[in-house]
């Protein structure tokens, strides 16, 4: 794994400082308030592997793939590219040639395409950024081409995004985000805005650029049925940390972590196998004031003792790995998933 | 389904809207029925008309949208053409709405017990203090922990979960025969998810409330309602037991969308897609709806529009299940596909 990693983050942290401001503070005598965000993550990615981040919200996955992309500066940690670190920012030169290979879908195609720009510009915007064109027949010609990968015509160039529906726009982000050539993309919940029928599009499109393209996909979902179907590894976060990270088989056949299973108990059963959901009781505790030890330990059926007060580290298991002390101490079993083939 | 009179009886709906350019039909000839007990699902993609189609039922469309046509009874009684101050009546007190925010249904600025004594004493001729004491009865019966201290809190001091609980208590106040819940789950978190429709479930069984489920979730369909309806572009496509829509579809567009789910077991190399989206009201075709995605269309379908008919255990608006067929095939043309 460690010479094939492609993307490597490590010891990733952000904090946020929600306090209130000073002179309240001083007045009210109220303390500072950081929410840990993200709390120390590490990710390898291969070249050309799709790798999940899964969570319920206000785990910290947006997150992660914010600062991913460098929208967000890191608290502490490394986000290694291709060899080069990309947390740490100085210069422009080396760094805008960074940027160009790593780029980012959002989750909101109605929001995250300038209204005013007609689809044209929008897709060209990086390709000028870069000065990735000759001249304008040039430009046309790969705006073109962009929008045919898509499949969207040449001629919605002239459109504005409005003229589109959901599904459409997000063609529209995606044929952006491969605008400049990137080898990285980083998608933020790119389906969950849209209808089932447009996700299964999306989707597609997606696996089918990443084989023609060879593209490395960091890919962020609540949703662990999309998940399963694009990625090759994931990892399940849980406010702020990662609790479990493995092969996409091994996570979905043999889940360890007790927040894993109960992410998967708690998928709709669509095959009507009359296997029953266990809702489990309680909530996300508020990231601004997480549990202590394991983070998960108030809402998991197996914490005992050690749970409350020591925090799990992550262990390596079956390829994956997994930060529980009751999996470490052998006091959960792990035991295989079955799923019915949907006929 | 017992009882030979449905709860509700939807008959031949209609909903326009006039606009500058031209009365766009919404909702196009529904009719359906919920037997008591009975939970109906209504799923359908978005612009599909199947939120409208809850709001027809309990008076709360929209202006300038009204409904055209057709006719809505419950117990017997028409209630679609009922002056405003009746249906206010019949809201609450025998149809409970649930809708899909709990933050924009619940009003900021009282507590839960004042919003729920206010609907339990606008509906029940209860005292403030019954009306408190059901109030509690409700909040403990959907299972917020400690209710007795937090029925005097804010809608802010609840999490999405415990708010969208609230909301149900608020539909339950005056014991409806019916729930509209309306996207109950969209907004929350999957394992949340999980407990509030293990909720719902429990409590249509332990008071007999028939549920209208309008949700765009197949996995929520799955798991709750008994019978299902699926909806496209304004018309039902499909109405059948949930178990033969979801494993046996007979509509081209129900099997479309189940095969576009993804599903956990199988990895495919690619999902099931269905090319194109649905019209807008504005554009739709002449024929069946659904002609210009279909792989199975024929010369029939681009003129004649199906209407339900029988279809196994389920009842489908596609002409495939009529005996003159569809006629002869018409392929879909490439640009269709252009999504």
């Amino acid at each position: 794994m460690a010479e094939g990693s492609y993307v490597r983050i490590e010891g990733l942290k952000r904090y946020f400082d929600v306090s209130p401001p000073w002179l309240v503070r001083v007045l009210e005598g109220k303390p500072r308030q950081i929410v840990q965000a993200v709390d120390g993550i590490d990710i390898e990615i291969a070249k050309g592997e799709t790798f999940s981040l899964v969570g319920e919200s206000g785990c910290g996955k947006s997150t992660v793939a914010r600062l991913v992309v460098g929208l967000y500066p890191p608290t502490a940690g490394r986000i290694e590219f291709d060899g080069n670190d990309i947390a740490t920012r100085r210069g422009q030169g080396a760094h805008s040639a960074l940027r160009r290979r790593l780029q980012m879908i959002f989750q909101d195609p109605f929001a995250s395409l300038n209204p005013r720009w007609r689809v044209f510009d929008i897709i060209a915007e990086p390709i000028r950024a870069f000065g990735l064109s000759k001249d304008k027949a040039d430009l046309e010609k790969q705006v073109g081409d962009l929008l045919r990968q898509v499949r969207l015509t040449p001629a919605d160039g002239a459109k504005y995004p409005h003229e589109f529906s959901g599904g459409q726009r997000q063609r529209i982000s995606i044929a952006r985000a491969l605008a400049s050539r990137p080898e990285f993309l980083v998608c933020d919940e790119p389906t969950s805005a849209l209808d089932v029928s447009v996700q299964a599009q999306i989707l597609n499109l997606m696996m089918d650029l990443q084989r023609r393209l060879r593209l490395t996909y960091l890919f962020i979902s609540h949703n662990l049925a999309v998940v399963y179907h694009i990625s090759t590894r994931v990892g399940v976060m849980y406010l702020g940390r990662l609790v479990e990270e493995a092969p996409t088989d091994t996570l979905f056949r043999r889940p360890k972590h007790p927040y894993t299973r109960m992410l998967l108990d708690t998928i709709p059963d669509l095959d009507m196998t009359g296997r029953q959901r266990a809702p489990v009781a309680g909530e996300v505790p508020s990231p601004l004031n997480p549990p202590s030890g394991c983070s998960f330990h108030p809402r998991c059926p197996f914490a005992n003792e050690r749970c409350t007060v020591e925090r799990p580290k992550a262990l390596p298991i079956e390829g994956g790995s997994v930060a529980c002390h009751a999996i470490e101490e052998g006091r959960l079993a792990i035991e295989d998933r079955s799923y019915a083939a949907r006929g | 389904m017992a009882g030979n009179v449905p709860l509700l009886e939807v008959k031949n709906l209609r909903v326009e809207f006039p606009t500058r350019r031209g009365t766009l039909l919404a909702v196009d000839d529904v009719s359906f029925e919920i037997a008591p007990g009975e939970v109906l699902g209504v799923v359908g993609e978005s612009g599909a008309g199947k939120s409208l189609t809850g709001n027809a039922i309990i008076g709360l469309l929209e202006p300038p949208g009204r409904i055209a046509g057709g006719e809505v009874r419950l117990e017997g009684q028409r209630i679609d053409n009922l002056p405003y101050e009746a249906m206010r009546k019949v809201r609450g007190a025998r149809i409970g709405a649930i809708f899909q925010d709990p933050l924009t249904s619940l009003n900021p600025l009282y507590s839960v017990s004042r919003q729920l004594v206010e609907t339990i004493q606008t509906h029940l001729p209860l005292s403030a203090r019954e009306a408190r004491a059901r109030a509690l009865d409700l909040l403990k019966q959907v299972g917020i922990p400690g209710a007795e201290q937090r029925i005097d809190h804010y809608p802010h001091q609840f999490s999405g979960g415990m708010r969208q609980r609230v909301v149900i208590a608020l539909a339950l106040c005056a014991g409806p025969r019916l729930i509209v819940a309306d996207e109950p789950t969209t907004a929350l978190d999957v394992s949340i998810q999980a407990q509030i429709i293990a909720l719902l479930k429990k409590l249509c069984r332990e008071n007999g409330t028939a549920v209208m489920l309008v949700t765009h979730d197949m996995g929520v369909i799955a798991e709750t309602a008994d019978r299902v309806a699926v909806m496209y572009a304004g018309r039902i496509a499909e109405i059948g037991p949930v178990r033969d829509v979801i494993k046996n579809a007979r509509h081209p567009y129900t099997r479309g969308l189940m095969g576009s789910i993804p599903s956990l077991g199988v990895r495919t190399e690619r999902l099931t897609q269905i090319d194109g989206s649905m019209p807008r009201l504005t554009e739709i075709p002449a024929g069946c709806a659904f002609n210009p995605r279909c792989t199975a269309r024929g010369e029939r379908c681009l003129v004649e529009r199906p209407d339900l008919m029988a279809a196994g255990a389920s009842r489908a608006a596609c002409w495939l299940h009529d005996a003159r067929g569809v006629g002869m095939p018409v392929p879909l043309a490439r640009e269709a596909a252009h999504g």
